[in-house]
């Protein structure tokens, strides 16, 4: 039998594969097969490593080289120069944007060395198919040392961990395990939230695709904590990677004993299901969520009761987020006071961040809170692209805010956040520069969440029509004088009475742009001009005679037949026929295409 | 699996398995593989290395390949580096010289002097 000498574990999380990692990875095998060395090199799949943007990506260990947008026909080059002869090839390892230098290990690069990795700690190590590999992690150890506990003594180690809910409110875990405990009813549920809808997070989804078994294993001590012997997973169909990978997870837990009757001789009985969500946004909501398990159209009803005392099927039901669940395993194994030495004063352990936008790493991040935009931004994601400036982050999503540049050094935490406007919510973090306009952001996120409300409840199914009837307006040139204090009376009353926090936060994204970017809003109204040049109903494109050297390639890419003029003559764009898609402003070599305000004076 | 020792059984039995992605890495072995050193045998020399760590249950040695340094007639050639201690460079390690370098400068902290082809401080 060869001896394995080298592990290339290859980032098996949606976003490589959609890039075609698979494709990478049968050529590696095949390449590896032809030089003889099959046998000596293990191929493995991994969970997301986070640089989604640079996919797909793989590993080389022991030497932990780092390889980014791997194409299947570089894996010849890797077994041939790599694997055979020892010489890391160098075009194909991940450069610092800023810096523009070159490292060939994962673990020396910014977006990895400036990470914290406690939920995202076994990506890129192990085979998110392998139970084994998981054990190998000290796997379902903390399970085992759970069951030797008392359920209180459980229930007292998250609560002194400090530990909160992850999916957006930030509830203490330990004191929502403490009321389902103490609840009266029987049988008690537990449920993982799975639901994960706002645009731009996928921390969840990685999770599950990642490491499937640290949410069960989180979700298994959490039955045992509460006194429940049946969980139920709530994911959405749109995952089916995720829910490929964690049915293949429970059935490996199943079959090893860890899911069933009396769980490593102690007793203890726990068993999984998975349910698929059919992916309306607002079955994130708790009430909403548990009333699609039952099998009940997915709207929500007003709290109190909160589930802990009438949930699924009106029993005691605790339901957290994945990446709470994540979270419990190492609490278990390294105790309370490890993780609450980690983080700020109310907001311990960290917090998996997608970082989007305009930001040159963008892929998943885990930082301790406490970390600053500043750090995010400019180490762990390698700055803005273009040499932008930085205008605004969104945090939370459709339910959060933005945080301007003046708050780049403010410690993010639960606290901090809710402070400015903001919230850690489920940690979508979308970056934006100087060309975004923050009028179209509000108008995004509120036409996502107008278009997700359930209906049930007026404030949230009108109001939203409303504000977004004004924002758009206000784009198109026709906002009127008052509009900003309409949407900021609206906003608040929707904020008040809405039945569940969907409608409760859906204002936010405008009303935090007003307060930050109220001046933006004035000159789109006033003005009618938009400061970011972004809106198109009040921008025209525009050639500048003195840069244009007629070479034609505005005419030819041109969709409409807009930009037009002889060769070698200065271009000119008909107005009447453009339609404002901008090819030609990006493509144009000499700069000499500009955005202009349609009502200045300048045409 | 029915106790805490199936799970520890189990969780054993699967460290090897992962062990060359998470191993701290104190003693490396570096191999020379440009094609002078895979003419010369190294692959042999490397596989009898890796042969001899597993026969030997050594885990915290890392065993990794180099290309080409120029010294073409010494291949297959050997860098071992142990904490602290210079980087020993060994030539013309054939299969059975590797073994034996393991036994006394890996496992018993003896150089073997013959087969140095240099010493470097500070490596």
């Amino acid at each position: 039998m060869a001896i394995v000498r080298a592990n290339v574990l290859i980032c098996a999380g949606s976003a490589c594969v959609s890039s075609r990692a698979y494709e990478f990875k049968d050529a590696l095998i095949e390449a590896l097969k032809e030089a003889g060395i099959r046998e000596e090199v293990n191929v493995v799949d991994t969970g997301c490593v986070g640089t989604c943007d640079l996919g797909p990506v793989a590993i080389v260990y022991p030497d932990g080289v780092f390889y980014v947008r791997l194409k299947p026909e570089d894996a010849k080059t890797i077994v041939n120069e790599h694997l055979l002869k020892g010489r890391v090839v160098n075009r194909l390892l991940y450069q610092e944007p800023m810096t523009k230098e070159v490292f060939p290990s994962l673990s020396e690069i910014d977006f990895v060395a400036k990470q914290r990795r406690i939920v995202l700690r076994n990506m890129g190590i192990i085979n998110p198919e392998s139970i084994e590999e998981y054990i190998a992690r000290e796997g379902y150890q903390a399970l085992a040392t759970a069951l030797t506990m008392t359920p209180e003594e459980v229930i007292d180690t998250v609560k002194r961990s400090g530990l909160r809910g992850r999916g957006g409110a930030g509830f203490p875990t330990g004191l929502k395990w403490e009321l389902t405990r103490k609840a009266s009813g029987s049988p008690k549920y537990v449920i993982c939230n799975g639901d994960e809808g706002d645009p731009g997070a996928f921390m969840d989804r990685s999770i599950l695709e990642g490491d499937p078994h640290s949410v069960i294993e989180g979700m298994m001590i959490a039955g045992y904590a509460v006194g429940a012997s049946k969980g139920f997973f709530y994911v959405r169909a749109e995952y089916p990677l995720a829910i490929k990978r964690l049915e293949m997870a429970l059935e490996q837990a199943r079959s090893y004993g860890l899911i069933g009757e009396n769980i490593l001789g102690t007793g203890f009985s726990f068993d999984i299901e998975l349910r698929r969500g059919s992916g309306a946004f607002v079955c994130g909501e708790e009430t909403a969520l548990i009333a699609s398990i039952e099998g009940r159209r997915g709207e929500p009803r007003p709290r109190p009761p909160y589930p802990a005392n009438r949930g699924l099927w009106d029993k005691p039901t605790v339901i957290n987020n994945v990446e709470t669940l994540a979270n419990i395993a190492p609490i278990i194994l390294n105790g309370a006071e490890w993780f609450s030495s980690i983080g700020t004063e109310k907001s311990k352990g960290t917090k998996v961040f997608a970082l989007a936008g305009k930001v040159n790493n963008t892929g998943l991040i885990e930082v301790p809170f406490g970390t600053t935009l500043r750090e995010i931004i400019f180490e762990v994601g390698g700055g803005i692209p273009g040499g932008k400036k930085f205008k605004a982050a969104q945090t939370g999503g459709p339910s959060g805010g933005c945080i301007p540049a003046e708050y780049l050094d403010l410690p993010l935490d639960y606290e901090s956040l809710k402070q400015i406007g903001a919230i850690v919510g489920s940690g979508g973090l979308i970056i934006m520069d100087e060309d975004t306009c923050m009028v179209d952001v509000a108008r995004f996120f509120l036409e996502f969440t107008q278009s997700e409300s359930c209906g049930k409840c007026p404030p949230c199914r009108v109001g939203t029509r409303k504000m977004l009837d004004i924002l758009e307006r206000i784009i198109n040139g026709e906002g009127e004088e008052g509009d900003i204090e309409r949407l900021i009376e609206l906003g608040n009353e929707i904020k008040q009475d809405s039945l569940c926090g969907l409608g409760q936060t859906a204002p936010n994204p405008v009303l935090s742009t007003i307060r930050f970017f109220r001046d933006e809003y004035e000159a789109h109204i006033k003005e009618k001009r938009c400061p970011a040049k972004s809106c198109r109903a009040l921008i025209a494109y525009h050639v500048i005679p003195d840069k244009c050297k007629g070479c034609g390639i505005c005419a030819r890419i041109c969709p409409v037949g807009a930009a037009q003029g002889k060769p070698r003559e200065v271009h000119f764009i008909d107005k009447d026929l453009c339609i404002k898609c901008g090819d030609c402003f990006a493509k144009c070599p000499f700069g000499a295409i500009e955005k202009i305000d349609i009502f200045s004076q300048k045409s | 699996m029915k106790s805490l020792e199936d799970l520890k059984r189990i969780r054993e039995q699967a460290q090897a398995q992962i062990r060359l992605r998470t191993q701290e890495s104190n003693t490396k072995i570096i191999v020379g593989m440009g094609t002078c050193g895979i003419a010369a045998g190294a692959r042999e020399t490397l596989m009898a290395i890796l042969d001899e760590l597993a026969k030997r249950n050594i885990q915290d040695v890392v065993v990794t390949q180099t290309g080409c340094v120029g010294l073409c007639e010494y291949e297959p050639l050997v860098n071992v580096i142990k904490p602290g201690q210079p980087k020993i460079t060994y030539m013309k390690v054939t299969p059975e010289k590797a073994r034996q370098i393991i036994a006394s400068h890996i496992v018993n902290d003896q150089v073997v002097n013959e087969w140095v082809l240099s010493t470097e401080e500070g490596a």
